[in-house]
C-alpha cells in the first residue's frame, strides 16, 4: 500500500487512521468478501446507467467537482483551492481527505460500489493497478491541447511511470525518490570531505565509519521490513526486474543478485544492524544520537530533521544522491498523480483543476506548504527550492530515477523481494537459491496475469 | 397448530437475520473460494475463473501459509493455558477472603481488557525495547545479557503471547469471580471438616464446580486466540522474518493487501477447520465429565 510512499510518516499516523478492536471478527471479513463479489456486478450495471444520463442532459448548472485527496497534503490543498474557484467561476470543489493506510482499500471498493470521486492523488505505483481496472481517462487529449501541463518540463523518468501502454494516465502532483541522508560530521572523523558516488567507495565508506564508531553503533539503517531502500539499489541494474514484458520474475539475473549481495554484505560486516521500524520507533532521534550514520529515505525527512535535531546538530547533516554500481545511481520514481476517473462528470472541469495544480506557482507555494517536492524543473528554478541545500540532491537524483515494473501485483512481488531479502540476511538461504526461490514466487503471483495477456492474444 | 405457527413467528425474525448476516455471507464466501476473484476480476467479471480446489490445494503448498498456522497454533497452545491459568490464579486470589482492597485490585487487573490495544502497543513496545526497554533493564540489574524481544524471531512470538495474555487475562478473571462467588461456601466448609487441605479443596470442590465455566471460558478463549490479528498488527506486522505472521493476518494480506479475495475465502474456511475441531473436541469433553 502506500506504506512503499511514506513509510514513517504512514506508521505514525497508523494509529489515529485505522480502527482496530480487539481480534478481528473473522465472520465479517466473509461478509466483506461477499459484499464485494455482489457489488462487482452490480456496479458494472450502475456504470453503464450514470453514464447514459450524464450525456443525454447537460446543464449550466454550477458544478462541484469530488476529489479525493490522500494523506495530508488533502490539508495543504484547501487554502489553494479559493483561488482556482475565483478564476473558474461556476467550478466549486469539494474535498475529501483519505489517510494512506485506508486509502487503497477505499478506493477499490468505491470502483466496486461506482463510488469514485472525479479526481484524486494516485500514488503512481497504483496507477497501473487502476489501468487494469479501466478506471482512469487517458489525457493524452488533453495535453496535447495544455498551454500548462508540458510533458517535456517535467522529469522524464517520472512522467514515465504515469505512461501505460502509450497513453498517459496521470499529471505528476509531487515526487517522492530515496538517497543518502548522512551526518556530515561522523563521516568526516572517519577520514572522508564527500559523499559517495560508488558502491566501493561507499563501502570503503561505511567501513570505516563502522571502525570509528565502534561497537552498538553502526554506519547505516536499512530496517529490514522496508523495501524502498534495496528496491532503489536494484533499480540501478541494467536489468529490469520482470521480464517477458512482466510475466515472470527476473531476479535471479546477476544484476539483482549483485544488489542483493551488496545489501546482505552490509549485514554481514556489521556495517547495518539487523533491525526493523518496530525496534527503531524514532530514527530521527537515532539518527541524532549517532546510532547510524547513513540512511536512505525520502524528501519529507528533509523537514522531520530539521524539525527533530538539535539546534547544534543543523548543520552536521546533508543529502547526497545515491551511489551506484559504478558511478552516480538511479533511484526510485515515487510520487503522486493527479487522475481524472473514467467515469468524472465533468471532465474539462476537473482538468481545469489539475492545470491549476500543475501550474509552476501554485507547485510553489504547495511546496512551501508541504515541503513536498515538485515535478516541474521550471518550478524547480524558484529560489525557494534551487537554494535549499537538502533539496539539491534531490534536485540531481530526479534526472535519474527509473519506474518500477508497471503491473498492478507490482506492490505484493516488492513485499515478497523485500521478505526474501530479510531471510538472505538471516542466513535462511543463499543469495543463489533465495533469488531462484523469488523468482518462483514471483511466477506464481503473476499467474493469472499470463493467462489474461495469453488471452487478450488469442481473441 | 395455533401454537406452532406463534413459534414460528417468534424465530422467523431471529433466523432471517443469521440467514441474511451470516449464511449468505458465509456461503457466498465459500463459493468465493473455488474462484480466483481478484482485482482482475473485480474490473471485468470475464477474468473469473472457476478454478474448484486449486486455491486450497495452493495453500497448502504454501510454505509460509503452513508458517503461519504453525504460529497460530504455538500461540493458541502456549496463549490459552497461560491466559486460563492467570485468570484463575487472579481470580482465586481476590475471591480469598484475605485479600484486602479487592475492588481496587480487580479493577487494576481488569483495566487492561478496557485499554486501546494500540495505545497499549506503542507502551510495550517501549517496555521490550533492546536499548531502551525496562525489561531488558530489570534483566540487566539480575545480570542477565539484553534479549531483542521483538526483533529476534525465537523472541517475537512469546512477547506477542505475554502482550494477549496481560491483555485478555482480566475478562476471563471476571468470569471466573462470578463463577467462584456461586460456589456454596458449605462445600469447602464440609471439606474442612473432612480434614481437607487447601489445594484437595481446590482440586476436589472448586475444580469440578467451575467446570461449566472453565468449559466456557476454554473454548472462548480457544477461538478468540486462534483468531490471532491485531496485536502482531500493530507490534511487529507478522516479523521479524514472519515470525509473528497468523492466519488471519496472512488472510488479511492477502485479500485485502493484494485484494485476492479467492484465496483469501479459502484462507478463512481452512482455518474455520481447526477451530471447529478443537472446539468439538472440548465440548465433547465438557459434556463426558457432565454426564460422569
Amino acid at each position: 500500500m502506500a506504506g512503499w510512499k511514506r513509510p514513517l510518516r504512514v506508521r505514525a499516523r497508523l494509529e489515529d487512521s485505522k480502527p482496530l478492536s480487539g481480534l478481528i471478527d473473522r465472520r465479517r471479513l466473509l461478509a466483506g468478501a461477499g459484499a464485494a463479489w455482489v457489488a462487482a456486478g452490480l456496479g458494472a450495471r450502475i456504470a453503464q446507467a450514470d453514464d447514459a444520463t450524464v450525456a443525454g442532459t447537460k446543464s449550466a448548472r454550477p458544478v462541484q467537482l469530488r476529489c479525493w485527496f490522500m494523506g495530508h497534503e488533502a490539508e495543504f490543498v484547501a487554502p489553494l483551492l479559493p483561488e482556482f474557484e475565483r478564476r473558474n467561476p461556476g467550478i466549486t470543489v469539494a474535498i475529501q481527505q483519505v489517510p494512506w493506510t485506508a486509502a487503497h482499500e477505499k478506493l477499490l471498493t468505491a470502483f466496486a460500489a461506482d463510488g469514485l470521486p472525479d479526481l484524486c492523488n494516485l500514488g503512481n505505483t497504483w496507477i497501473p493497478e487502476f489501468a487494469a481496472l479501466n478506471a482512469l481517462e487517458p489525457l493524452d487529449a488533453y495535453i496535447a491541447a495544455s498551454q500548462v501541463v508540458a510533458p517535456l518540463d517535467y522529469f522524464p523518468g517520472i512522467w514515465d511511470t504515469n505512461r501505460m501502454d502509450g497513453a498517459v494516465l496521470g499529471i505528476p502532483w509531487y515526487v517522492d525518490t530515496r538517497l543518502l541522508f548522512y551526518r556530515r560530521d561522523l563521516l568526516a572523523q572517519a577520514g572522508f570531505d564527500h559523499p559517495p558516488s560508488t558502491w566501493n567507495e561507499w563501502a570503503r565508506m561505511l567501513a570505516a565509519v563502522k571502525t570509528n564508531a565502534g561497537p552498538g553503533r553502526y554506519a547505516t539503517l536499512l530496517p529490514l521490513n522496508e523495501f524502498p531502500p534495496l528496491l532503489a539499489l536494484a533499480l540501478q541494474q541494467a536489468e529490469p526486474l520482470l521480464r517477458d514484458g512482466g510475466r515472470r520474475g527476473n531476479f535471479s539475473n546477476d544484476g539483482f543478485r549483485r544488489t542483493l549481495s551488496f545489501y546482505v554484505e552490509m549485514f554481514r560486516r556489521g556495517w547495518a544492524p539487523m533491525l526493523t521500524y518496530s525496534q527503531i520507533p524514532n530514527p530521527w532521534a537515532e539518527f541524532g544520537r549517532g546510532f547510524f550514520t547513513f540512511y536512505i529515505s525520502g524528501p519529507w525527512n528533509i523537514e522531520e530533521f530539521q524539525h527533530r535535531l538539535p539546534a547544534e546538530l543543523s548543520h552536521a547533516w546533508t543529502t547526497a544522491p545515491l551511489p551506484g554500481p559504478d558511478g552516480p545511481g538511479a533511484s526510485s520514481a515515487g510520487g503522486t498523480s493527479l487522475v481524472i476517473f473514467r467515469f468524472a462528470r465533468h471532465k474539462d472541469a476537473v482538468w481545469r483543476l489539475i492545470e491549476y495544480l500543475s501550474e509552476p506557482a501554485t507547485q510553489i507555494r504547495f511546496h512551501q506548504l508541504t515541503g513536498d517536492l515538485p515535478p516541474r524543473r521550471s518550478a524547480w528554478r524558484d529560489p525557494q527550492l534551487s537554494a535549499n541545500e537538502y533539496a539539491k540532491a534531490f534536485r540531481e537524483q530526479l534526472e535519474r530515477v527509473k519506474p518500477t515494473p508497471k503491473v498492478p501485483e507490482w506492490e505484493n512481488i516488492v513485499n515478497q523481494m523485500q521478505e526474501m531479502a530479510a531471510q538472505v540476511v538471516a542466513g535462511r538461504f543463499s543469495v543463489d537459491a533465495g533469488t531462484q526461490e523469488l523468482d518462483r514466487r514471483v511466477d506464481a503471483t503473476l499467474e493469472k496475469r499470463r493467462w489474461m495477456l495469453d488471452r487478450r492474444h488469442t481473441v | 397448530m395455533n401454537a406452532r405457527l406463534a413459534a414460528w413467528g417468534f424465530v422467523i425474525p431471529a433466523v432471517a437475520i443469521i440467514a441474511v448476516f451470516f449464511l449468505l455471507p458465509v456461503m457466498g464466501a465459500l463459493a468465493l473460494s473455488f474462484t480466483d476473484f481478484d482485482l482482475y476480476a473485480l474490473a471485468d467479471l470475464r477474468n473469473l475463473r472457476f478454478v474448484g480446489l486449486h486455491n486450497y490445494e495452493r495453500l497448502l503448498e504454501t510454505a509460509l501459509f503452513w508458517q503461519a498456522l504453525g504460529n497460530t497454533l504455538y500461540f493458541v497452545a502456549v496463549g490459552v493455558p497461560l491466559s486460563i491459568g492467570m485468570s484463575l490464579g487472579a481470580a482465586l486470589l481476590l475471591n480469598s477472603s484475605v485479600t484486602r482492597a479487592t475492588a481496587f485490585f480487580r479493577t487494576a487487573l481488569f483495566a487492561p481488557v478496557v485499554t486501546t490495544l494500540v495505545a497499549v502497543a506503542v507502551i510495550w513496545r517501549y517496555l521490550f525495547h533492546t536499548r531502551y526497554g525496562l525489561v531488558n533493564y530489570a534483566l540487566g540489574m539480575a545480570h542477565v545479557a539484553p534479549v531483542d524481544w521483538l526483533g529476534n524471531p525465537h523472541w517475537a512470538m512469546p512477547t506477542i503471547i505475554l502482550f494477549a495474555v496481560w491483555k485478555n487475562f482480566g475478562y476471563n478473571m471476571v468470569i471466573f469471580m462470578a463463577g467462584l462467588q456461586a460456589i456454596p461456601r458449605e462445600l469447602y466448609e464440609a471439606a474442612r471438616i473432612d480434614g481437607a487441605s487447601g489445594w484437595r479443596q481446590f482440586l476436589h470442590v472448586t475444580v469440578p464446580m467451575l467446570g461449566p465455566t472453565l468449559s466456557l471460558v476454554a473454548i472462548l478463549t480457544m477461538a478468540g486466540y486462534f483468531q490471532l490479528f491485531a496485536e502482531p498488527y500493530v507490534m511487529t506486522e507478522g516479523g521479524p522474518l514472519q515470525s509473528t505472521l497468523s492466519v488471519l493476518y496472512f488472510m488479511f494480506n492477502e485479500g485485502f493487501k493484494w485484494w485476492n479475495l479467492g484465496a483469501a475465502s479459502a484462507v478463512a474456511f481452512l482455518l474455520f477447520a481447526p477451530i471447529f475441531l478443537v472446539t468439538a473436541v472440548l465440548l465433547r469433553l465438557a459434556r463426558s465429565r457432565e454426564v460422569a
